[in-house]
């Protein structure tokens, strides 16, 4: 199987802008459950970007912890602490 | 400070963004990662352990003494989260009401999650499995597996999915994977091997060397689904439940 990854520049264009917003907006949002939901959001894209790299694993991996889990620690923290950053 | 902290990472990010000229093009069959081992697994691994799946050969075979280590970290964060937050008698400080008591069991969340945990399971012990022929092992289906409990426990609550897996079974089961890991890998020492060389297990199984390595991975992928599964979920219910072990979210 060949892989021209220059057929795929559109998906990037579509993915490298989202990722910068998603990464910006889980560090501006006052509120921890927003990133953190925001954050799940990034793992995602981060996973389609693996898969178009065809590190089909990883990828797998960061749908599993990243998108999925992880989202879920950060929300169940999130509740325990104080929802709102200060700065 | 802020202006101060912009000028820090715009420098540090212009310096990233120059260095990265110099990394190797992405899939470049001449990088230095590319022409060291890469090539010896690519040419040898499907007749020395007729694993299709290179990824899964080389984490569970080539390099089985960092996944094992690995498995060992993720043991420790779950022992490390339950020694800290773990408590029985505590003052409530804070109450965590997320949903009023009395009106939180609803009917259509618990529902789906009993007709999506099934299969969730299902895929899980299809992704452990067939880890040598497709994407995941024992790590991603062992997530799997303890994002279903999760789920569960976020549909019903918390205290029910502990009646069903035990508390004490999160840690004795997490020991256990790690154990069955080690235990593979010391079983070939007294069968004559190296450490974690699967191969040796041939002689007692009866089956060819090849064919031993091949199994030898089931079965330390199984040890790793085990660990993660458990620890995962008790992660889960040490964080959510702020070491109390009662409601959950």
């Amino acid at each position: 199987m060949t892989w021209d990854a220059s057929l795929l520049w559109q998906f990037d264009l579509l993915l490298l802008p989202m990722l910068i917003i998603c990464a910006v907006a889980a560090l501006t949002f006052k509120d921890l459950i927003t990133s953190a939901v925001v954050f799940g959001a990034y793992s995602f894209l981060m996973c389609l970007l693996w898969t178009e790299m065809l590190a089909v694993d990883v990828a797998f991996t960061e749908a599993a912890v990243g998108s999925g889990v992880s989202t879920m620690l950060f929300l169940g923290t999130a509740l325990h602490i104080k929802r709102r950053a200060k700065d | 400070m802020k202006l101060l902290s912009l000028v820090i990472s715009l420098t540090l990010g212009y310096f990233l963004l120059v260095a990265t000229a110099d990394l190797p093009d992405w899939s470049d069959p001449e990088s230095p990662a590319s022409v060291h081992l890469s090539n010896y697994y690519i040419e040898n691994s499907m007749e020395q352990t007729s694993v299709p799946n290179l990824v899964t050969a080389v984490l569970a075979d080539y390099r089985g003494y960092d996944t094992m280590f690995e498995t060992i970290v993720v043991f420790c964060a779950g022992i490390t989260v339950l020694t800290i937050l773990r408590r029985t008698h505590r003052r409530k400080q804070k109450e965590v009401r997320p949903r009023p008591a009395g009106e939180g069991r609803d009917l259509i969340l618990i529902t789906a999650a009993r007709i999506i945990a099934p299969l969730m399971q299902i895929f899980a012990l299809y992704v452990i499995a067939h880890g040598h022929h497709s994407p995941g092992g024992g790590f991603q289906g062992g997530v799997i597996l303890g994002a279903s409990f999760i789920l569960l426990a976020l549909a019903y609550d918390l205290k029910t999915i502990l009646k069903r897996v035990k508390e004490r079974a999160l840690i004795i089961m997490g020991a256990v994977g790690v154990s069955l890991y080690m235990g593979i890998g010391f079983g070939a020492m007294l069968l004559g091997g190296n450490f974690l060389d699967y191969s040796a297990w041939s002689s007692l199984l009866g089956i060819s060397a090849v064919e031993a390595r091949s199994h030898g991975m089931l079965g330390v992928e199984i040890g790793v689904a085990l660990t993660v599964m458990y620890i995962i979920f008790s992660l889960y219910a040490d964080l959510s439940s702020g070491g109390e072990m009662d409601e959950g979210l």
